[in-house]
Parts: C-alpha cells; sequence; structure tokens
C-alpha cells in the first residue's frame, strides 16, 4: 500500500500562493532545460561510478569490495533521479484525476469491463490507505458494483509508479512490464471473480443502511501552473519519505552482490524449489513495505539465482496484501469478505508465481 | 463560525487542521474548530474522500489539502 499522499511543506501551504492558469514561455524553456541537464547527468552515472571506485578510491575490479561500492555509487543517484522524475511527472497526471470523477465514472458500470476500466483508474487516481474506507463507502453509495470496487482497491496500492520505475531502473523493462502486466490483471480478475461471488451481504450492515448525504463535489479549476506544483509537491512528499527506503535497500542489494555467492538463493528460491511460492506468498502478508524499500531486496535476490515468479510473487504478496490495510477495510468489511479477498489476491499471486517460474 | 475538518487522521488530514487553525488566526475571525473523525459521520455529511473542510455548513473542499490561502478567502465570504 502506498504509505505517501499526503502533502507538501508547511511553508509552501502558509504561504499561499497567487495563481495564474496559464504557462509561460519561459517556464517551458526552464522545463525542457532541466530535462536536458537531467538526461546530461544520467548518462554519466555508470562511467562515473567506475571511476569513482576503481580510480578514485583505487578499489581491485572484481573484488568484493570495489563490485559492492560501485553498485551503490551507481544504483543510489540513478534510482533517485528516476525516481524524482517520473513521481513529478505522475504527480502532474493525477492531478487530472480525482476520486470523485472515478467514482462518477464508475457509477453503475457492469462487471468485466467496469473491471478493466477500474483496475486501470486505480493507477493514476490518488489514493492513500487511510481514504480506502471513505471511498469504499462512496462507491458502495454511488452503486458501484463491488467486484469492480475491488478491482480498483487491488491496483491502487500494487500498480504504482514508484514500483514500476524501480523495477524499470534496477532490473529493467521485461520485468518492470510484466510486474504491470499480472498486477492488472491480477485486479481485473480478482475483482470480477468477487464481484461473481455475490458477496454484497458482508459489507458491514452499518455501510448498507447508511442513509448518506448527496455526496460533494467541489470542483477545483486547476491550471498548468497549478499541475506543476501539484508535481513539485508530489515530489517533496513522495521522495522526501521514500529516499532512506531506497538508499538502505540499496545498500543491502550492494552487500548481497558484492559478498553473496552467485547461486546461494537458488536452492531456497530458485525454479526448482516450488515450494518456494507459497512460502513467499505466506511471508509476505504479515510484512508491510512501500514499494521503495523492497524493490532493492528484490533486485539483490535475483541477482543471486531466486527465480523471477518466487520474487514476484514475494513482493506483490508484500505490497498488496498488508495487515494495516486489512485493519483498516475491517470498519466497513465483515471478516468474511477479508479472507475471500486475502484468498481471491493471494491466488492471483501464487498463479502469477508458478507461471513465470515455468515459462522464463 | 463553525469549521468542521473531516479525516480519520492521517498526515494529510492534520496537515489540513493545522492550515485552517493558521488560517482563522491570520483573520482573526471568532470560530470554533471541531475534527470529525467518524466514517460514519464522514459518510452522512455526504464526504467520501478525505480530508474535507466545512464552513458553516458548506462543504469547500474534499479529497485534497487546501492552500491557506484559500481557505483564508473562503472565511472572508
Amino acid at each position: 500500500m502506498e504509505t505517501a499522499k499526503s502533502c507538501v511543506d508547511d511553508d509552501e501551504y502558509l504561504a499561499g500562493s497567487g495563481r495564474s492558469k496559464k504557462i509561460t514561455g519561459k517556464q517551458v524553456g526552464l522545463g525542457l532545460l532541466g530535462l536536458g541537464i537531467w538526461y546530461t547527468v544520467y548518462k554519466q552515472l555508470l562511467p562515473f561510478s567506475y571511476f569513482f571506485s576503481y580510480n578514485l578510491l583505487g578499489l581491485e575490479k572484481g573484488s568484493h569490495m570495489g563490485e559492492a561500492i560501485q553498485f551503490f555509487v551507481y544504483d543510489s543517484p540513478k534510482v533517485m533521479m528516476l525516481l524524482t522524475l517520473i513521481v513529478f511527472v505522475v504527480g502532474m497526471i493525477r492531478s487530472f484525476f480525482t476520486q470523485e470523477r472515478t467514482r462518477r465514472f464508475l457509477a453503475g458500470k457492469r462487471e468485466a469491463g467496469g473491471n478493466v476500466m477500474a483496475a486501470l483508474l486505480g493507477i493514476v487516481t490518488p489514493f492513500c490507505s487511510c481514504s480506502a474506507v471513505p471511498l469504499f463507502i462512496g462507491f458502495v453509495q454511488a452503486a458501484v458494483p463491488l467486484g469492480v470496487t475491488f478491482s480498483f482497491l487491488i491496483a491502487a496500492p500494487m500498480v504504482n509508479e514508484i514500483a514500476v520505475i524501480l523495477l524499470y531502473g534496477l532490473l529493467g523493462w521485461k520485468v518492470a512490464a510484466i510486474y504491470l502486466g499480472t498486477g492488472l490483471a491480477i485486479a481485473m480478475i480478482a475483482g470480477w471473480v468477487i464481484g461473481r461471488l455475490k458477496l454484497e451481504h458482508l459489507i458491514e450492515d452499518w455501510v448498507q443502511e447508511l442513509r448518506a448525504g448527496e455526496a460533494v463535489v467541489v470542483e477545483e479549476e486547476l491550471g498548468w501552473p497549478d499541475r506543476i506544483d501539484r508535481g513539485k509537491e508530489a515530489v517533496r512528499d513522495i521522495v522526501g519519505k521514500v529516499w532512506i527506503y531506497v538508499l538502505a535497500g540499496i545498500g543491502v542489494g550492494a552487500l548481497i552482490h558484492g559478498y553473496v555467492p552467485e547461486d546461494f538463493m537458488a536452492s531456497v528460491m530458485g525454479k526448482d524449489a516450488w515450494w518456494s511460492v507459497p512460502v513467499a506468498v505466506v511471508v509476505g502478508i504479515p510484512m508491510y513495505s512501500n514499494a521503495a524499500g523492497i524493490v532493492p531486496v528484490v533486485e539483490a535476490l535475483l541477482g543471486k539465482g531466486a527465480a523471477l515468479g518466487t520474487v514476484l510473487a514475494f513482493m506483490m504478496s508484500v505490497i498488496a496484501l498488508s495487515l494495516p490495510e486489512m485493519v483498516i477495510l475491517r470498519k466497513v468489511l465483515k471478516p468474511k469478505l477479508i479472507a475471500v479477498f486475502i484468498g481471491v489476491v493471494g491466488s492471483g499471486i501464487l498463479f502469477t508465481g508458478f507461471l513465470f517460474n515455468l515459462i522464463i | 463560525m463553525e469549521i468542521k475538518v473531516c479525516g480519520p487522521g492521517c498526515a494529510s488530514c492534520e496537515k489540513t487542521e493545522k492550515i485552517v487553525v493558521a488560517a482563522v488566526a491570520a483573520k482573526g475571525v471568532e470560530a470554533t474548530i471541531s475534527k470529525v473523525t467518524d466514517f460514519q459521520e464522514i459518510a452522512q455529511l455526504g464526504i467520501f474522500s478525505t480530508p474535507a473542510v466545512i464552513i458553516d455548513g458548506e462543504v469547500k473542499c474534499v479529497g485534497n489539502v487546501p492552500k491557506q490561502a484559500d481557505v483564508e478567502a473562503w472565511l472572508s465570504q
């Protein structure tokens, strides 16, 4: 579950702002210049890491220490730069979507098509764990089918820009695409299955009986400067919170990279150990980490012979099935429905794990 | 003036409350500020995403943290 969606520095808000709706040529120019500098620096990171570790520090190429340091010096700025850029862009994109708009759009949608739309909207609609309950009530009140609601609730934390960009940065676009694709598929299918099971009676009674007021919608008029502000807020908020996890994760990754033997994990988490997939899922449920913290660990495990399916299953279980979220959802769902939710999503993750261990 | 800040108590909600308090102080208006944290109560107000700010029964913002300048403008209305 994504932890961060709160907000920015006090100063920014307390200062307030006089806002205009138009973007100026100067701002566009500055943006392009910034992007150019970003790209130039990004391209220098790998040569710099070699220079730093092997020339400047004089470490021996291929030595444990050298490998570990070079890995850390290359990976940390790389991941932080990617993260900053993408969080900024996604922050801007998110300003086009609100929970109100998503709810209105999904209201009365049929199953199947509704599940697909809900999972996709889960990626771009701003969402934080603490707004899960009001959002759920709103969806029920607006007659969004239960299964469609679940597709949204599964996709929103699991398929997020931070997970995808970190996988891309550390493991390449193929792993990122597999994660994105299977994450969406699990959200769509699990939601559809839950819808088919007709479990509406397992929503807490007070939610059903609630005679909520008419949904209040306050439309904001946002101009481009506001959207750029949203992007900056997202960077300050998310990057400001997760950088420590990213560095810690890469640090662990670096140690494993340099010091743990190549096939260390193969016997425990390798392809032949079929039981490792269910174990990975079960172990992942009580663990709670955001995507930023888990991806570097995933990278290290993969690098040491763990099978991709097993590692993906572990990662998805940690992010998508988390105890704190269950506790929050318990306020609106009866325990049986939470059990079904864990069962259905867990099965989807298991299936994904086995599938990729089989084909890759 | 009666101001309600709706939210279960996450970071955004607390920030919103701080901003409202600061705006009230800056404008020097008389207002009672209360927090609504119960999900049921929030839903009954017709609010399905948090944080939200209600001033004298009128919902001013839903689902995002307002800027202080905006809150001050609402207080002047």
